[in-house]
C-alpha cells in the first residue's frame, strides 16, 4: 500500500504550479474568460511545450494536471481535449494535438440522452456526412475539432473548415463555455475507436472532474484563509471568531476527504481496478459537491466583497457548479454506488 | 501510488484471515450483531488469544512484546477484524493512548514493566484527564500531587474515566506546581488503581450503561519514579497521548464504521412488518450510498496519512480530520438505522430488532463528538494549527 505520487509526478506538479502561477494569475484568467473565446494557439503551444498534451501521459499525470488547472482555473480546453476526446483520437490527430496545433472536444449529450453511460445518439451518418444536433458541448467554441458520438460510431468534424456548425450558448462558467453543435450533412471523418470506448472515457472524465474539483476547493480554502487572517471587525481579526474559523475548518475537512477519493479514483481507473466504477462515482459526487460548498463558505466569510463580480471567487464557484452538473449531480452517482452495494453481494464492495 | 497489498502484506492478510476464521465460532458471521455492550471476561480471553497469536501491538518494538511490524500491518489487522466483526481487545485505552505514551516517554524499566501485560490484556488502563472543572481545557486540571519523601501524594477528582472500574492502572494528569503558568505546572503519573485512597464510582451513561466513572483520590501515595517525563512536563506528555488518541486511531475508527455500515446494509435488506424492503427506497439508497462514500473517504485519508507517516515518521496533517469526520458520519449512520425501523425504533430490548443493537449504537454515538476532544475543539485545532488562522482564545 503506497499512497504517494512518484517523484516524476511531483515534479510535474511543481512545474504546473509554477507555470500557472506565472502565466495565469487571477486577473489574467478573468480577462481571458470575459473575452470572446476562440482557439488561442499561443496558449495551446505553451501547454504542448509543457508536455500536457502528450498522448503518453498516464491518468495519474492527468490527475495532477487537472488538480492544478482547477486550482488556477486555467481557461483553456485542456479538460475537453485530454479527459473527454483524448482517449478516442487516432494517431495522426493525437500528434497534431501534442504539437499544440489542434484542440478537441467531445460531443455526446443531447436532451434525450445526456450521459455517456448508455449513450443513444440521434446523430446519423450518411457515408462520411453527419446530420443531427448535440447540446451541450464543452468548449465547443474554443477548439479546432469535435469528436461526435453518432448512432453508429465516433466521427471527427473539423471546425476550422466548418465553423458554421457551432452555436455558442451563454454559460454560467465563462471559463468553460458550452455550445450547441448543429450538423446538417456536415463532412466528418470516422474514427477507428468505437462506441464501446465511451465507458472508459466516462470513468476517466469522472475521475479527472473530481481532481479538478479538489483544485477548486483548495483555492477556495486558500482564499478564505487569507481573507480571514487579515480582515478585522470589532477590533479583531475575523478568523478569531469561531463562526468564521469553523467554516474554514469544514472546508479543510471536506477538501482532504475529496482529495483522498479523487486520487483513489484516478488510480483505480488507471489500473482497471475492480472497484473503479464505485470509486469514480464516489469521488465525483463527493469532490464536486464539496467544491460547491467550499466556494459557498468562502463567499460567506468574505462578506460583501465575496458577492461581487469583481472578486475572483464567483469564477471558482461557477466552475464548481459546472463540475457538479457534469455527467449528472451527486444523487445519480450515489444511485450507482447504492446499486453496487445493495443489489449485488454488497458486503464485498463495502470492504 | 499503489493501493494493492505488497506480496508480503497479502501473505500477512491471508494468514490473519485464516486465523480469525479458525478462532471464531463457525456461525460467527451469520449471528446478529450483539448489542455492543462489553463483556469483560469474553473480551479478556479474546485479548489473550490475539496476543498469543502475535496480533496485538503489531507496530510496537519487539523487545517489549510488540511485533515490530510496519504500520500497514496494523491497518490490515483492523480492516480484517472489522470485516469479520471480531471482538475488540479489552485494553483500548492502553493500546491507543497509555502504551504509545509510555513508548515515547517511558524509562527502560517502565517499558519493561507496563507494556507486555497491557498487550496481553492482563492489565487494563484508564485515562484520568478530565475533571469536573476542566474538560476541553485540560491545562486547567486541579488534581494535586505533592512530593513527600519518595512518593507523590495525590488528592483530587477525575471524571468521565472510561473503564476505570475495571482498570489496573491510570494515566493521570496532576498539578505539581500551582505557582507555575498553567501548562507548566502539570505532571503525568502512572497510578495503581488498587492503591489505598483510590475510589471509583461508576456513572450511568445516556445508554443506561456505566461505562465511565468518577475517580476520587484521597492521599493516594504514588512512587516517585511512576512519572512519565519530568515534573512540569505533564502537558507535553499529555499531548503525545492526545496525538495518538485523535490521530493514529483513524484506522480503528474507520474499521468500526465499516462494521456499522455492513450492519446497516444488512438491516436495510430486512423486510419491514408491512412488507417493504428499505433498501428499495430511493431516498434510503441515496443516504446509504452517502455513508459508504464517507467511509471510503475516511479510509483513503487514513492511507494517505499513513503513507506520510511511513515516509517521514510523522502522520500527515490530513489525519486530523479522521476523528472529527468519523464521529459525525457514525452519528448520521446510526440515526439512519433507527429511522429504517419505524415504530420498532423505540424498542430497545426483546421484541426489538437485534435486541436493541441500533438503539444502543445510536445513543452511544452521541458521545463520539464529545469524547477525545469535542468537535468544536477539533475544529479549533484544524483552523489554528493546520490552516494557520489566529487563535480564538
Ligand atoms: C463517552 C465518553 C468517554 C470519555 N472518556 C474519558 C476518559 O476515559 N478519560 C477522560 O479523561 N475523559 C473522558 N471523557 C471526557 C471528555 O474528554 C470530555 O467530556 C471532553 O473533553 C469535554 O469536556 P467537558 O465535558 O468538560 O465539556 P466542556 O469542555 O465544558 O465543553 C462543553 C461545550 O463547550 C464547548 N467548548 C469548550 N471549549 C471550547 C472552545 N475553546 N471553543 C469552542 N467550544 C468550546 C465544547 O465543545 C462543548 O460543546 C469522556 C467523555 C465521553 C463523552
Amino acid at each position: 500500500m503506497d499512497f504517494a505520487f512518484s517523484e516524476e509526478q511531483e515534479l510535474l506538479r511543481a512545474a504546473a504550479r509554477d507555470y500557472l502561477a506565472d502565466r495565469w494569475p487571477s486577473d489574467h484568467v478573468v480577462t481571458t474568460a470575459d473575452a470572446e473565446p476562440s482557439f488561442d494557439g499561443k496558449v495551446w503551444r505553451e501547454l504542448a511545450d509543457l508536455g500536457w498534451l502528450d498522448p503518453s501521459l498516464g491518468l495519474l499525470e492527468h490527475a495532477v494536471i487537472a488538480e492544478e488547472t482547477g486550482f488556477a482555473l486555467l481557461p483553456a480546453p485542456w479538460f475537453s481535449t485530454t479527459a473527454l476526446a483524448g482517449p478516442v483520437l487516432d494517431a495522426p490527430l493525437q500528434e497534431r494535438v501534442a504539437a499544440g496545433e489542434r484542440a478537441v472536444t467531445l460531443a455526446w449529450a443531447e436532451p434525450a440522452s445526456w450521459t455517456l453511460r448508455g449513450q443513444r445518439s440521434s446523430v446519423r451518418a450518411d457515408g462520411d456526412r453527419l446530420t443531427g444536433s448535440k447540446v451541450p458541448v464543452a468548449d465547443l467554441a474554443s477548439v479546432t475539432d469535435v469528436v461526435v458520438v453518432a448512432a453508429d460510431g465516433l466521427y471527427v468534424v473539423d471546425l476550422v473548415e466548418h465553423p458554421d456548425v457551432v452555436v455558442p450558448l451563454s454559460t454560467t462558467d465563462r471559463t468553460r463555455r458550452l455550445g450547441e453543435l448543429r450538423l446538417d450533412g456536415t463532412p466528418a471523418r470516422r474514427l477507428d475507436a468505437g462506441l464501446d470506448r465511451l465507458d472508459d472515457v466516462r470513468r476517466r472524465a469522472l475521475a479527472l472532474a473530481a481532481c479538478e474539483a479538489v483544485g477548486v476547493s483548495q483555492r477556495a480554502m486558500d482564499l478564505a484563509a487569507e481573507h480571514t487572517k487579515t480582515r478585522q471587525q470589532f477590533g479583531r481579526v475575523i478568523g478569531t471568531y469561531q463562526g468564521v474559523s469553523h467554516q474554514v475548518a469544514n472546508i479543510y475537512v471536506a477538501l482532504q476527504l475529496s482529495r483522498s477519493l479523487a486520487y483513489w479514483a484516478a488510480w483505480a481507473v488507471s489500473e482497471g481496478d475492480p472497484e473503479q466504477e464505485t470509486a469514480v462515482a464516489a469521488a465525483k459526487a463527493f469532490a464536486t459537491e464539496s467544491a460547491v460548498l467550499a466556494c459557498e463558505s468562502a463567499i460567506q466569510v468574505h462578506g460583501g466583497i465575496g458577492f461581487t463580480w469583481e472578486h475572483v471567487l464567483h469564477r471558482y464557484y461557477k466552475r464548481a457548479q459546472w463540475l457538479e452538473a457534469f455527467e449528472g449531480y451527486g444523487r445519480l452517482h450515489r444511485a450507482a454506488v447504492a446499486a453496487a452495494i445493495l443489489d449485488g453481494n454488497g458486503t464485498e464492495v463495502a470492504a | 501510488m499503489d493501493f494493492r497489498d505488497t506480496p508480503e502484506e497479502a501473505e500477512f492478510r491471508r494468514e490473519l484471515r485464516q486465523w480469525l476464521t479458525g478462532s471464531l465460532p463457525d456461525d460467527w458471521t451469520e449471528r446478529a450483531p450483539t448489542v455492543g455492550r462489553f463483556d469483560v471476561d469474553t473480551s479478556r480471553a479474546w485479548s489473550k488469544r490475539l496476543y498469543d497469536a502475535g496480533y496485538v501491538g503489531l507496530t510496537w518494538p519487539k523487545e517489549y512484546g510488540g511485533g515490530g511490524a510496519p504500520y500497514t500491518h496494523q491497518g490490515i489487522f483492523l480492516e480484517e477484524t472489522a470485516r469479520i466483526g471480531a471482538p475488540d481487545h479489552i485494553g483500548g485505552i492502553g493500546l491507543g493512548m497509555a502504551g504509545p505514551t509510555i513508548i515515547a516517554w517511558g524509562s527502560e524499566e517502565q517499558k519493561k514493566r507496563y507494556l507486555a501485560p497491557l498487550l496481553s490484556g492482563e492489565e487494563v488502563w484508564c485515562q484520568g484527564f478530565s475533571e469536573p472543572g476542566s474538560g476541553s481545557d485540560l491545562a486547567g486540571a486541579k488534581t494535586r500531587a505533592v512530593l513527600d519523601g519518595d512518593e507523590w501524594v495525590v488528592n483530587g477528582q477525575k471524571v468521565w474515566s472510561s473503564w476505570a472500574h475495571i482498570a489496573n492502572w491510570c494515566i493521570l494528569v496532576v498539578r505539581t506546581d500551582p505557582e507555575a503558568e498553567k501548562h507548566r505546572g502539570l505532571s503525568y503519573l502512572l497510578v495503581d488503581m488498587h492503591a489505598p485512597g483510590v475510589d471509583v464510582r461508576p456513572l450511568k451513561q445516556i445508554t443506561g450503561d456505566p461505562e465511565f466513572n468518577e475517580i476520587f483520590f484521597t492521599d493516594v501515595r504514588v512512587p516517585r519514579e511512576s512519572m512519565l517525563g519530568q515534573p512540569g512536563e505533564g502537558w507535553n506528555v499529555a499531548m503525545t497521548t492526545l496525538l495518538h488518541e485523535r490521530g493514529t486511531l483513524g484506522f480503528a475508527l474507520t474499521a468500526a464504521l465499516e462494521r456499522q455500515l455492513r450492519n446497516l446494509i444488512r438491516l436495510a435488506k430486512l423486510p419491514t412488518p408491512d412488507g417493504r424492503i428499505p433498501a428499495d427506497d430511493p431516498v434510503i439508497r441515496d443516504e446509504i450510498a452517502q455513508e459508504w462514500i464517507d467511509l471510503q473517504a475516511l479510509r483513503f485519508t487514513n492511507y494517505r496519512s499513513l503513507t506520510t507517516l511511513a515516509k517521514t515518521g510523522v502522520p500527515g496533517p490530513e489525519g486530523s480530520v479522521a476523528k472529527l469526520h468519523w464521529s459525525e458520519t457514525n452519528q448520521r449512520l446510526t440515526k439512519l438505522a433507527l429511522s429504517l425501523q419505524g415504530l420498532a425504533a423505540q424498542l430497545d430490548g426483546e421484541g426489538g430488532i437485534w435486541d436493541g443493537f441500533w438503539q444502543y449504537q445510536q445513543l452511544r454515538s452521541r458521545g463520539n463528538t464529545i469524547e477525545a476532544g469535542t468537535s468544536e475543539v477539533l475544529r479549533n485545532i484544524i483552523a489554528e494549527r493546520v490552516v494557520g488562522l489566529p487563535r480564538s482564545r
